[in-house]
C-alpha cells in the first residue's frame, strides 16, 4: 500500500517536472513576445517527451581527470534528497507517505543535504568554471537555508506543531485560512530565499549563461545532466508546497470562502491544492522573465543582512502578538 | 591571525573567458587572474576574427573595397559603408547630392538605433534581464525589413556608394519608416520600465567601470564611452558630414563615467537617433542619389548609370581611370560618428586605382584596450557588465 503510494507519488512529480520544463518555455515565450515550443506536438506539448529521449540517448561523457566516482554520484544527490522531502508531503486529506511529527524539519533537512551534490559536482568536474560555480552555489544555499528556517519558525509558532497536515487543520481554526495574512513579512521572507535555495532568478549567479555557462554542472552532459536538471524543478515543487501547506491553506479553502459559497466545498481538496501550487510555480517563472541577475556579493548582503534580520524580527512579533493575544 | 594569514598560502585562479563564450560578444579572449572571487589582472586576447579586411584592401579598387567595409562591424553596416564612402569622396574631391546626403544620414541613424538595440538587448541578456532582449530586438526586425526593403540585404548592405547611395527609396520605405518613428519611442519608454529603475540594475550598474573625463580622453575612448565621462565630443556635432549640420539634435553627456551614465546616454541617443530621422524625413529633397562623377562597379537599372558592361575588375579599373586623368595622391584621414564611437579611414593613395593603404581606426579595438583598466580590482560579475559597456564588435576590432 505504501509502496503504491511512493509509487504515486514520484511518478506524478517526475510527471510535473517535465511539464514544468515545458510551461517554463511557454510562459516565459509568451511574456518575451514569442511563442516558445510549437513543433513538437500541437502546441509543443510532446516537447518534454522529446527532450528526455535525446537527454537519455546521448554520450555520457567525463572529463578527463574527473574524480569519477564523486562525479558520477554528484547528480544522484540533490534528486534524492528533494524526493525524500516529498514524502513529508499531504497532497489532501489523509494523503501523505510518512506522517510524521517532525515533518517540516524533515523537509528542511532533506533540502540541506542537497547542497552536497552541488559541492560534489562541482569539485569532481576538474574544472575551474564548475568549482567556481560549486563554489557560490553551495555559499548561497547555505547562507538562504537559514532565512528559510526562520522564517518558517513564525508558521510553527501560530500552528504549535511542526507536523504538515496539522499545519493545515491548524490553519482552518481562523476565518481567513491562511497564516499568509499574519505571516505576511514570513512568507515573503519565504518566497526570496526560496528563489535562492533553488539557484533560480534572480539568484542564478551559480548558473549564469553569461558567465559560468551552467556553473557547476556544465561539465555534465546526457542523462546525469538530465538528473540536475529534474533536481532543480523539484526542488522548486517541493519550495511551492511548503508555501502552499505552510501559507496558503494547503489543501483547504479559507472558512469565510467556504461559508460564502458552499458549492465550493464539494470540489476535492487537491484541486485547490495543485492550483496553488501551480500559482506558485508561474510565480518563479514571471519573475526569471522580469528581473536581472542579483551579483554574487550583493547575493550574499542580502541573505544575511537583510532576510535573517527580517525573518527573526518576525519570529519577536509574532511571539508577542501570540503571548498578548 | 597574521601569522595564520602567513601560514595560509593562497594562489591566484587562472580563469580562460575563452574565444566562445556567451557573454564576450564575438570571439574576444580574455585571461583573467583571479583572487576568489576579486579579478587582479585581465588581459584581451584579439585577432581571432582577423580576417585580413586593410591587406585586401590593397588589391582592390576603390569601389570594390566597399562590400569588405560591410563586414567592419557586421551590426551597423550602413555606417562603416558611409564612412569609407565619405574618405573616398574627400579624396577624390567628389560631392555627393543632396538627396543622397539625406538617405545617407537617415540610414546612418537607423543604424545607429539597430546598433543600439543590439547592445542594450545583448547587455541586459548577459546582467540576467532576458526579456529586454526579446522587446527591442522586435524593432530591429522593423528596420532590417526596411533595410531588406531598399537594397535587399538586411546586415550586409553595401548601400552607400561613393558619391551617393546605390538607388533610391521607395515610398513604402519612407512610410514604413515614419510609422516607425511615431512607434519607437514608446518601445523605448518600455525597455526603460523593464530596467532603468530596478534596483537590481542599478546595484549592478552604478558604480562599476568608472573612467573620470581626463582617463577617457587618454585612452583614446569615443562615442559613448568618452561622452559617458563628462566629455562632450561628437564627430556629427564638431565636424559635420552628410546632412547633420541641417538637423537639430541633441548629444547626450553624461556625469560619472560609470556604466550606468553610459547606459543611459546610449538609451537618449536612441531618442535622438529617432529625432534625426524624423527631421530629415520631413525635408528629403527630391534630386538624384548619385554623383555624376561616381565611380561604380554595377548599378541597377532605376539608378543614376555609370554602367560598365562587363562586370570585370580590369573594365572597373580601366573607367576609372577613365573618368580621372589623375587619380588625387596623397593621405587622408576621414572620421564619422559610428555607434560605437569614431570610426575613421586612413587612405594613402598613390595614384592607383587600388588604394595604397587602408587603415581603419576601429573604436572597438580601443575600448577592448581599457578593460584591463576598468576591471582590476572588480568582481568577476563586473567583469560582464564591463564588456558589455564597451560595445565591443570583434569584427572591427579584428577586422
Amino acid at each position: 500500500m505504501i509502496l503504491l503510494k511512493i509509487a504515486v507519488v514520484v511518478g506524478v512529480t517526475m510527471l510535473h517536472v517535465a511539464y514544468a520544463t515545458y510551461f517554463e518555455r511557454k510562459v516565459i515565450g509568451h511574456m518575451q513576445v514569442r511563442l516558445g515550443p510549437m513543433r513538437v506536438g500541437y502546441h509543443g506539448l510532446l516537447q518534454p517527451i522529446a527532450d528526455s529521449i535525446k537527454l537519455f540517448f546521448k554520450e555520457d561523457i567525463i572529463p578527463t581527470d574527473a574524480d569519477k566516482p564523486v562525479f558520477k554520484l554528484a547528480p544522484i544527490v540533490p534528486v534524492f534528497a528533494a524526493l525524500s522531502a516529498l514524502a513529508v508531503v499531504p497532497i489532501f486529506e489523509g494523503f501523505v507517505i510518512a506522517d510524521i511529527n517532525i515533518g517540516l524539519l524533515f523537509i528542511l533537512a532533506m533540502s540541506s543535504l542537497a547542497a552536497y551534490g552541488i559541492v560534489m559536482a562541482g569539485w569532481a568536474s576538474n574544472s575551474k568554471y564548475s568549482f567556481l560555480g560549486g563554489l557560490r552555489s553551495s555559499a548561497q544555499v547555505v547562507s538562504y537555508e537559514v532565512a528559510i528556517g526562520l522564517s518558517l519558525v513564525g508558521v510553527m509558532l501560530l500552528s504549535g506543531s511542526l507536523n504538515l497536515s496539522e499545519i493545515v487543520r491548524a490553519q482552518q481554526r481562523h476565518g481567513h485560512g491562511m497564516f499568509v495574512i499574519p505571516q505576511f513579512i514570513g512568507y515573503f521572507v519565504f518566497m526570496v530565499a526560496a528563489f535562492a535555495e533553488t539557484n533560480r532568478a534572480p539568484f542564478d549567479l551559480p548558473e549564469a549563461e553569461s558567465e559560468l555557462v551552467a556553473g557547476y554542472f556544465v561539465e555534465y552532459s546526457g542523462m546525469r545532466f538530465a538528473l540536475f536538471y529534474a533536481a532543480e524543478y523539484i526542488g522548486m515543487i517541493v519550495m511551492s508546497c511548503i508555501a502552499v501547506l505552510c501559507f496558503w491553506g494547503g489543501w483547504t479553502l479559507p472558512p469565510m470562502i467556504v461559508e460564502a459559497l458552499p458549492a465550493l466545498a464539494k470540489v476535492p481538496g487537491i484541486v485547490w491544492f495543485l492550483l496553488k501550487v501551480y500559482g506558485h510555480l508561474f510565480l518563479f517563472y514571471w519573475v526569471r522573465a522580469s528581473l536581472p541577475r542579483y551579483r554574487y556579493d550583493h547575493l550574499m548582503s542580502l541573505g544575511w543582512k537583510v532576510l535573517i534580520p527580517l525573518a527573526l524580527g518576525n519570529i519577536v512579533l509574532t511571539s508577542l502578538a501570540k503571548f498578548l493575544l | 591571525m597574521p601569522n595564520e594569514a602567513k601560514r595560509f598560502k593562497t594562489k591566484e585562479l587562472t580563469l580562460n573567458m575563452g574565444p566562445q563564450h556567451p557573454a564576450t560578444h564575438g570571439v574576444l579572449r580574455l585571461v583573467l587572474d583571479l583572487d576568489g572571487e576579486t579579478v587582479v589582472k585581465c588581459t584581451p586576447h584579439v585577432g581571432y576574427l582577423h580576417r585580413g579586411i586593410e591587406k585586401l584592401a590593397e588589391n582592390r579598387t576603390y569601389t570594390a573595397v566597399l562590400p569588405l567595409t560591410d563586414r567592419l562591424d557586421y551590426i551597423s553596416n550602413m555606417t562603416n559603408n558611409a564612412g569609407y564612402c565619405l574618405a573616398v569622396e574627400r579624396l577624390f574631391g567628389i560631392e555627393a547630392p543632396a538627396r543622397a546626403k539625406y538617405i545617407r544620414t537617415i540610414m546612418s541613424e537607423m543604424t545607429r538605433i539597430s546598433s543600439h538595440i543590439i547592445w542594450l538587448a545583448t547587455h541586459a541578456l548577459d546582467l540576467g534581464a532576458m526579456t529586454v532582449f526579446l522587446y527591442s530586438f522586435r524593432e530591429r526586425e522593423g528596420l532590417l525589413d526596411l533595410f531588406e526593403m531598399t537594397c535587399g540585404a538586411r546586415l550586409t548592405v553595401s548601400y552607400p556608394r561613393i558619391g551617393g547611395v546605390r538607388c533610391d527609396v521607395s515610398r513604402e520605405f519612407l512610410d514604413g519608416l515614419y510609422a516607425f518613428t511615431e512607434e519607437f519611442p514608446r518601445r523605448i519608454d518600455e525597455y526603460e520600465t523593464l530596467i532603468d529603475k530596478n534596483r537590481i540594475w542599478l546595484q549592478r550598474t552604478k558604480g562599476i567601470g568608472v573612467l573620470t573625463a581626463e582617463e577617457a580622453i587618454n585612452w583614446g575612448m569615443s562615442g559613448p564611452m568618452l561622452r559617458g565621462s563628462g566629455v562632450s565630443y561628437d564627430v556629427r556635432k564638431d565636424v559635420p558630414y552628410d546632412a547633420y549640420g541641417d538637423v537639430d539634435f541633441d548629444v547626450p553627456v553624461g556625469a560619472n563615467g560609470d556604466v550606468y551614465d553610459r547606459y543611459r546616454c546610449r538609451m537618449e541617443e536612441l531618442r535622438q537617433s529617432n529625432r534625426i530621422i524624423r527631421q530629415c524625413l520631413d525635408k528629403l529633397p527630391p534630386g538624384p542619389v548619385l554623383a555624376d562623377e561616381a565611380p561604380d562597379l554595377d548599378m541597377p537599372f532605376e539608378a543614376a548609370k555609370k554602367q560598365v558592361p562587363d562586370m570585370s575588375l580590369l573594365h572597373a579599373s580601366i573607367s576609372l581611370v577613365k573618368e580621372y586623368d589623375a587619380v588625387p595622391e596623397g593621405e587622408l584621414y576621414s572620421a564619422i560618428e559610428a555607434p560605437k564611437g569614431e570610426l575613421g579611414f586612413y587612405l594613402v593613395s598613390d595614384g592607383n586605382t587600388r588604394p595604397f593603404r587602408m587603415r581603419v581606426r576601429a573604436p572597438s579595438f580601443v575600448h577592448v584596450s581599457i578593460l584591463p583598466k576598468l576591471c582590476a580590482g572588480h568582481l568577476l560579475a563586473d567583469v560582464i557588465a564591463n564588456i558589455g559597456t564597451i560595445d565591443v564588435v570583434l569584427g572591427e576590432c579584428d577586422r
